[in-house]
């Protein structure tokens, strides 16, 4: 038999509710219930990084993280960092600026990990930042020029001049 | 969407445990990063789930009134980490848990999950043996405690009776107080990997600058976490020098039992356990504020 | 001039907002879900499936099985058709194989309302097999006792490719010659793009109509088509973006098993996602290639005589078949040429996954062995490895006469300068000279050639269209795919400065339909830049004709003295802005007198192909008691031409650079040699570099304009993945002494080869 839980979480800014079949993953809910196709399926076992959203300000592979669990939670995806009029987000403005994106799969997940370390208001190492990004598997870019932007832009929120390179 | 016959959410410590016995055949899931995989592979699939994840009751670390510092069972491996106490006690701890997965993974992933899964690969296992960590178990009737290493009972197997759950891992004071340690994890990659061997150490050294006592353990040198205790009698009362480090080093293949797979084989799991005793020996008696 | 300036991708706002579309996100919630079911065993045959208990799970909507599927084999290699049949790509397979050839075959399909159901039922399905002995390893299947896969190739030979010049057995027998002789074995690895194959197919019509994760959508379309012997006009393939590809999707995967399921069904929507699992089984692999390679070199360090043999391991099914070690066998000749030759390329069929594609078609492979092989000969002379590569590779002037490419510049010279200026290896060889302790570092070499595109091999042709809207901006459409390259990118800017208008003015359609998109075979052999710059500029110069034609009308001026620039109709002889495209499209269109859409379409031809060159430098750190090795520079330098936007073509260079690393140091898909199934297969096990794995990746160009390119540029895509690993593996000689002659150099490895020379 179907069992169903009514999930209430502020999403992106909003507070929603839905009836979510228990069996889903957060994944699941956030695709199929709330059309929030930023959210990349590549493994579905935590592998891979493509389906990492904000958890109350936390990193995490929604693929393996039960829907229900996302009752009383405040959960971002990569589709609340846009402005009103669609504007980028400064990180994600440094994607575009960086050449970081290529097909584009891993980039959503990528940029919410980032936007967890730019949060912290710290300022990394690049090893630290290497570290920090260590959860997402990307074929296209080396990972070069994702670190790039987000060292840029962890340089330019606390007001200070990025390194060369 | 996952293939599970029913899920029941446990609202309190109690509850889970009348879950438990009300549901015996339900796989406990507290941060889900190995029961969903199973159940992804099919190895689990049809299975119903008790959860236990919304328990916030068993997050936090906290030091007891005798000293012993308490983790809650649902700890995230991050939360361990950036944690003061930890910091402060058993930073080794936070550095062990620190190299799971990724960060993705150490925000999900618990310390009760990761011992209650009976692994030996565990990040957290190989420190929480050489630390001579506590489980405390909480039940029908009442509370258990029992040492970590005889809470694992065999491969993917605990001592995990109907009706109990996993509710925080101890450490006592007389365990961490003057003890410095050093977890080295052996793997393939840097990040996102699973030990081929984990060697975690520590040591508490004398006025007199000789080891007062020296503990190691190690994941995947056996079907279950373990400690050596040839090597750590080979090190105890002795001067922190080179020799002492290599009859230490030599002596852990007394105790070890790795073996054949496709991912290493026993002979080269040998080798980099005894390279990996030298490194942590040394490193440990340099914390510890010892020679070199 | 907008061709070589960094300007963002033309899909950089979407792809950083998350709203660019995959198959996945455009697939709406009603379609069925398929699943495959997939053999346990690696070669017999399938006696029996019991389908009954799959049947009644609730949700199950239809079971098909390798008994139920049309009688059509058909072949999937992404290549141009060939009308000759001799050239036409080995058909050997149906949608569903009773003939079990490989652990993972695919036997049965389950079509349910949802995954779940989905799932159950493969898990329910009862098969009875008739099991036969297997082979997997590539010279053990040439053995005449070996097991046999397919009837129409006895003794699993796919192809086999000769190289003679001179006379070798002579040559040797000439005194005081040093052979130097090694085995090098390459190992089978996995593309690994984060996107899965997906495909969602539905009919409409009475067509099939299928949104897929491919790389070539023209191809696909024709494989359905023989797949399941429908007329091709009957079959409409879209391509929306996808997430990479890297060669597996220059395949047909599912495509025509999901386009079948959806005839079985009245034509409901099916979808046929990949798991990761199935992936790096069920889809296509690299190629693991063992080399056999001998230089006879005389004392003043000339070769004599040189033998290469290779035998490439194909697995159960032919996919490209040959073609990737044809590739690397006529590699070897081109790199370091020799008057006395013999060369053997060896492609078999053995129970594994399918190879396929993969970035570099068969030069990694290649080149592995090759510059493993260089840096060998190196040493048993006591020779400089790079003033021994300068001594030896191909000279300027060298022309290939079955390609008729030509070495126009000093190309091999000037990379080699780049780099070792970039990692400073004159200092550091020195400073890592006579090292003892168990940290050692080293530095090492490799260089490279890759083709552009197929020519003469097999067809190339690029196909454009241009439409001119009423504000000047114009839609270009393509049949090469965008498949995180870049290509879109470069094509807007290649096709602003042919028609004269802002590149904010050019919209790419990114998305390929069959229905729609001019004909293009697609993304492959580094190929799209080179030829699509041929049919852009060509129709670039068409729509600009017409446009000038018309503006003759307007503007009284002759065609011949007018131009468009910065998207204005100028005369030539002043300069004077006489009107915008804007209007003049504008005009153009709703003239009562006359009016005309401006568009053009044209297909170019393309005789030509063009060597790309580079070479890759490593720095690496060994600690030799933990068998590990760190690498701690890497620099590739890499002639592609002129480059269209450096920035991407940097970025691009990144990703090769990562894929090498993996393939030098830690990826390999590893099989049970007691069962043949696959034991590594989730990117958990299976070792793709992390952020933590990689220094930071050094990126040099040399730009020598490509004579024979409208743009000046040639194959940049899949090069910077061929000479990575063998620079390391020459790294970690310097450093240590030892010789890997296997790629990934594992720890594992390691232990092993450190014992054996006393180093442990």
């Amino acid at each position: 038999m179907a069992q169903y839980k009514l999930v209430r979480c502020r999403l992106n800014g909003r507070d929603v509710e839905r009836m979510v079949d228990v069996r889903a993953s957060l994944t699941d809910m956030l695709r199929n219930d709330y059309h929030l196709t930023s959210v990349k399926k590549g493994c579905e076992v935590g592998e891979c990084g493509a389906c990492n959203v904000l958890i109350d300000g936390e990193c995490f592979n929604s693929c393996i993280y039960l829907a229900v669990w996302a009752d009383g939670k405040e959960i971002r995806t990569l589709e609340s960092l846009l402005g009103p009029n669609g504007e980028l987000s400064d990180i994600q403005q440094a994607f575009v600026d960086e050449a970081a994106v290529q097909c584009g799969f891993c980039t959503p997940g990528v940029i919410l990990s980032a936007v967890e370390i730019l949060e912290s208001g710290k300022l990394y190492s690049d090893d630290e930042l290497r570290k920090l990004l260590s959860g997402h598997l990307c074929r296209c870019t080396g990972y070069q020029n994702i670190l790039r932007a987000v060292k840029k832009t962890m340089y330019r929120r606390l007001g200070l001049e990025p390194p060369e390179a | 969407m996952y293939d599970i016959q029913a899920l029941y959410e446990a609202t309190s410590v109690a509850d889970a445990v009348a879950l438990r016995l009300a549901h015996p055949e339900a796989v406990v899931i507290a941060g889900g990063s190995d029961v969903l995989i199973k159940l992804r592979e099919g190895k689990l699939a049809g299975c119903s789930l008790l959860s236990i994840y919304g328990l916030d009751e068993l997050r936090g670390v906290s030091l007891e009134d005798d000293g012993t510092l308490r983790i809650g069972s649902l700890t995230s491996f991050s939360h361990i980490t950036k944690d003061p106490l930890i910091q402060q006690h058993i930073a080794v701890l936070g550095e062990a848990v620190d190299q799971v997965g990724g960060p993705q993974i150490r925000n999900i992933g618990t310390i009760g999950g990761n011992t209650c899964n009976g692994v030996t690969s565990a990040d957290s296992a190989s420190t929480l043996f050489a630390w001579d960590a506590v489980v405390e178990l909480t039940g029908p009737d009442g509370v258990r405690q029992v040492p970590i290493a005889d809470f694992y009972l065999g491969a993917g197997r605990v001592d995990l009776r109907p009706g109990e759950i996993q509710t925080a891992i101890r450490i006592p004071r007389a365990a961490y107080e003057g003890y410095r340690g050093h977890y080295i994890k052996y793997a393939m990659r840097n990040a996102m990997d699973i030990a081929t061997t984990g060697c975690s150490v520590n040591v508490k050294l004398a006025a007199d600058g000789t080891i007062a006592d020296a503990r190691i353990a190690y994941g995947v040198a056996g079907p279950v976490p373990c400690r050596c205790p040839a090597a750590e009698a080979a090190a105890r009362g002795r001067a922190p020098d080179d020799e002492t480090v290599e009859a230490f080093a030599r002596a852990v293949l007394t105790d070890i039992h790795p073996r054949d797979s496709w991912r290493a084989s026993k002979a080269f799991r040998e080798h980099i356990a005894v390279e990996l005793a030298r490194r942590a020996l040394r490193k440990s008696i340099e914390l510890a504020g010892g020679a070199r | 001039m907008v061709v070589g300036k960094s300007i963002p991708r033309v899909d950089a706002y979407d792809k950083a907002a998350g709203r660019a579309q995959y198959t996945d996100d455009l697939c709406g919630a009603s379609a069925l879900v398929a699943k495959i079911k997939h053999a346990e065993i690696a070669h017999g045959c399938v006696r029996s499936i019991d389908t009954s208990a799959a049947e009644a799970i609730p949700g199950v909507v239809k079971v098909l099985t390798c008994f139920d599927v049309p009688p059509y084999q058909f072949p999937t290699a992404g290549h141009p058709w060939s009308t000759d049949p001799h050239h036409q790509d080995i058909a050997d397979r149906l949608l569903l194989n009773t003939h079990v050839r490989y652990y993972g075959d695919d036997i049965a399909a389950v079509i349910a309302e949802n995954e779940v159901a989905a799932a159950q039922a493969v898990r329910a399905l009862r098969v009875e097999y008739d099991e036969r002995p297997f082979v997997l390893d590539v010279q053990e299947a040439m053995a005449p006792d070996a097991p046999q896969l397919h009837d129409e190739f006895p003794g699993n030979v796919v192809g086999h490719t000769e190289v003679r010049r001179g006379d070798y057995a002579a040559a040797i027998a000439e005194p005081g010659l040093t052979k130097v002789e090694g085995w090098y074995e390459t190992p089978t690895v996995q593309h690994c793009h984060i996107e899965n194959h997906i495909c969602v197919a539905h009919m409409e019509a009475g067509r099939v109509v299928v949104v897929s994760s491919t790389q070539i959508p023209h191809i696909i379309r024709r494989v359905v088509g023989q797949a399941l012997g429908i007329p091709w006009g009957k079959v409409r393939i879209i391509k929306p973006y996808i997430g990479g590809g890297f060669g597996n999707k220059q395949d047909a995967l599912y495509e025509p098993l999901c386009a079948w399921l959806t005839t079985q069904v009245g034509g409901r929507p099916v979808k046929l996602d990949c798991s990761r699992e199935e992936t790096f089984v069920s889809n296509r692999v690299r190629h693991a290639i063992r080399f056999h390679i001998i230089t006879w070199v005389r004392p003043d360090g000339t070769f004599a005589a040189r033998k290469f043999e290779c035998f490439s391991n194909q697995g159960a099914y032919a996919s490209h078949g040959h073609s990737i070690c044809a590739k690397g066998t006529n590699a070897f000749p081109q790199m370091y040429p020799c008057d006395n030759l013999e060369c053997d390329g060896w492609t078999v069929y053995t129970n594994l996954p399918a190879a396929g594609a993969m970035r570099g078609y068969g030069i990694p492979q290649a080149m592995f062995a090759g510059e493993a092989h260089m840096e060998d000969v190196c040493r048993a002379m006591g020779a400089d490895p790079v003033d021994f590569r300068r001594q030896h590779v191909m000279p300027v002037g060298y022309v290939d006469g079955f390609s008729k490419n030509e070495n126009y510049f000093d190309t091999f010279n000037q990379v080699m300068d780049k780099g070792m200026e970039a990692i400073d290896f004159r200092r550091k060889q020195a400073a890592y000279r006579n090292q003892t302790g168990p940290v050692r570092r080293g530095v090492g070499m490799a260089l490279f050639w890759y083709n552009t595109a197929v020519w003469p091999i097999s067809l190339e042709s690029s196909s454009c269209r241009m439409v001119l809207n009423q504000d000047g901006s114009v839609q270009v459409q393509t049949g090469e795919t965008e498949i995180g390259q870049g290509c879109d990118t470069a094509f807007a800017q290649m096709a602003a400065e042919a028609l004269g208008i802002p590149v904010e003015n050019v919209h790419m359609v990114s998305t390929q339909d069959t229905d729609i998109t001019p004909f293009g075979t697609g993304a492959y052999a580094s190929r799209q830049t080179y030829v699509g710059g041929f049919s852009i500029r060509q129709t670039a110069e068409l729509l600009k004709e017409r446009i000038l034609k018309y503006a003759q009308e307007v503007t009284r001026q002759d065609a011949w003295l007018l131009d468009i620039a910065d998207g204005n109709i100028v005369r030539r002889s002043d300069g004077r802005v006489l009107l915008s495209v804007g209007e003049l499209a504008t005009t153009a269109l709703y003239s009562l007198e006359h009016s005309q859409h401006l568009t053009a379409e044209s297909t170019y031809q393309i005789k030509n192909n063009a060597y790309s060159f580079g070479c890759s430098f490593a720095e690496v750190e060994v600690d030799i008691p933990l068998c590990k090795v760190r690498l701690l520079r890497m620099v590739n330098v890499h002639d592609c031409g002129r480059l269209i936007n450096p920035q991407l073509a940097e970025a691009q260079v990144h990703g090769g650079m990562s894929m090498a690393i993996g393939y030098g140091l830690s990826e390999e898909l590893k099989f049970d040699p007691r069962t043949g199934r696959a034991l590594n297969n989730n990117l958990l096990d299976y070792k793709l570099s992390t952020t933590m794995d990689h220094p930071d990746l050094e990126v040099r160009f040399v730009e020598n304009p490509e004579p024979t390119s409208p743009y000046g540029t040639k194959a940049l895509g899949e090069p910077p993945a061929c000479s990575g690993a063998p620079a390391i593996r020459n790294a970690i000689l310097n450093a240590t002494g030892v010789a890997v002659n296997r790629t990934p150099v594992t720890p594992h490895i390691l232990f092993d080869r450190f014992r054996e020379a006393g180093l442990l």
